[in-house]
């Protein structure tokens, strides 16, 4: 198949709404958006706490989850396949190659992008309203919502962050999900296969999709940091 | 006529701070009534800003304690030298310290009419100018329906212009019943505000007098020499 027939056939697939394209690209959001709202939901009073919270060891534990950030995503992979194979301490669940697992993955790689996001805003915004939350009893964990509430359009720029490592990552979906037809085949590991089968039409129809997908994450980036900035003045 | 019973006098018994091996504070003892604008002055470093922060209970003292007739804290409101705009529109600025510390919720709309913030009322705090600012600060702590009202350098930041109109705010305020300790470096708004005066240096107290003597005739030698401009050791 030539390049230009690719594209076209690409283009088809898009255009004409192919089921079996659409399954994909569903599963992938799915499976990616599920992660990140699992990653807010643990990280966000996570990170929270470690910005308030003084106990020794905090450094030690804040370099860590920042050097997690860069998690490998084959090594999250391997993590998470150990945790659910069948001679793993979460075997008896099942839930390896399901998309169930896959979620599990991509929490982990999501997660410490979250929690230390949350903690530098949440540090930030607190040594700045420390004195007027305190002078109001908004002490400790008294302290948390209004600080994550003022700090949402820094939080949700991290959390696009989230979605987009989640939604590009390759590597753990692979190794958890299995990449079963119909099943657990997301747009990466599609990509990947079917590149490696010569079968470009689908692999390019999918990449411009993934391509749209980075697209839109950095403009509603973009667009939370502009509206911050207007309607908050942050 | 208010429910509960006053929060004042407020007395300051023997409060000494010491951080890092320096003397902050040192054995400062003073009672503050009911009523009226007190304006605690002296150069930097003497003090002023730890006894009101001492007094809103932000920090504690290392001897000494501040002893309360009734102990309400939401009583107390706090305006800080650099006041703290939350990254939130004007009105939701009051509604946050009104929810927070559960008052009455009427008091947002009175608050913004009361401080002239109706027509900004859905603009970030935070792009205020200086002077707006400031004064969405002093209603913030006055929608929590304070009886005492502690104001850390309430103008310092601002143009003559602007420190006229608070320092009338802080004016109506008083007249209102609601007592007012202040701190400011600046001697005319001492002198144009303050009925009671207690001046600092180095930590310590060094005069309690009414502002009409410590102008006229300071009983102590270093306030003679700091309201000549002299330089204070």
């Amino acid at each position: 198949m030539d390049l230009l027939a690719a594209f076209s056939e690409a283009f088809g697939l898009i255009t004409r709404l192919d089921p079996g394209f659409v399954a994909i690209v569903g599963l992938s959001l799915r499976v990616s958006l599920t992660a990140v709202l699992l990653a807010a939901l643990i990280g966000l009073p996570l990170g929270a706490w470690l910005a308030l919270a003084r106990f020794p060891g905090r450094s030690l534990l804040v370099v860590a989850i920042n050097a997690l950030m860069g998690l490998p995503p084959v090594v999250a992979g391997l993590i998470v396949f150990l945790v659910l194979s069948r001679s793993g301490p979460l075997g008896s669940l099942g839930l390896l190659f399901t998309p169930s697992a896959m979620i599990i993955a991509q929490t982990l790689l999501v997660l410490p992008i979250v929690i230390s996001l949350t903690r530098a805003t949440v540090e930030e915004l607190w040594s700045e309203y420390r004195d007027h939350l305190t002078a109001l009893g908004l002490t400790g964990f008294r302290a948390v919502p209004t600080l994550l509430w003022d700090g949402r359009f820094a939080l949700t720029t991290g959390l696009l962050a989230g979605f987009g490592r989640a939604s590009a990552e390759v590597g753990a979906v692979l190794m958890v999900g299995g990449n079963i037809a119909h099943y657990t085949r997301t747009m990466t590991t599609t990509i990947a296969l079917e590149t490696s089968k010569g079968d470009l039409a689908l692999a390019l129809g999918l990449s411009l999709i993934l391509m749209t997908l980075t697209l839109m994450i950095n403009g509603a980036a973009y667009a939370a940091s502009r509206i911050g900035a207007r309607f908050a003045g942050s | 006529m208010r429910a509960s019973p006053s929060i004042l006098p407020m007395i300051v018994d023997a409060i000494s701070l010491q951080r890092e091996g320096a003397t902050l504070l040192d054995q400062v003892s003073f009672t503050l009534p009911q009523g009226g604008i007190t304006a605690i002055i002296g150069p930097n470093g003497a003090g002023k800003t730890l006894t009101l922060r001492l007094c809103q209970g932000l920090i504690t003292p290392n001897s000494g304690r501040v002893v309360w007739t009734h102990n309400a804290p939401m009583r107390r409101a706090m305006v800080f030298q650099h006041p703290v705009m939350l990254r939130r529109s004007v009105r939701a600025n009051i509604e946050h310290t009104v929810r927070a510390i559960g008052g009455d919720t009427k008091r947002i709309d009175a608050a913004l009419s009361r401080f002239a913030l109706t027509t900004l009322a859905n603009r970030p705090a935070r792009l205020l100018s200086g002077g707006e600012q400031q004064r969405l600060a002093i209603a913030r702590a006055w929608a929590q329906a304070p009886e005492l009202l502690l104001l850390d350098e309430p103008s310092s930041q601002l143009d003559p212009g602007q420190t006229r109109d608070i320092e009338m705010l802080i004016q109506q305020l008083a007249a209102d019943g609601i007592t007012i300790l202040m701190t400011t470096h600046d001697l005319g708004q001492a002198r144009r505000l303050a009925k009671r005066i207690l001046f600092f240096n180095r930590g310590r107290l060094i005069e309690d007098n009414t502002a009409g003597s410590f102008f006229t005739a300071p009983a102590t030698q270093e306030a003679q020499t700091f309201l000549t401009g002299e330089l204070l050791t």
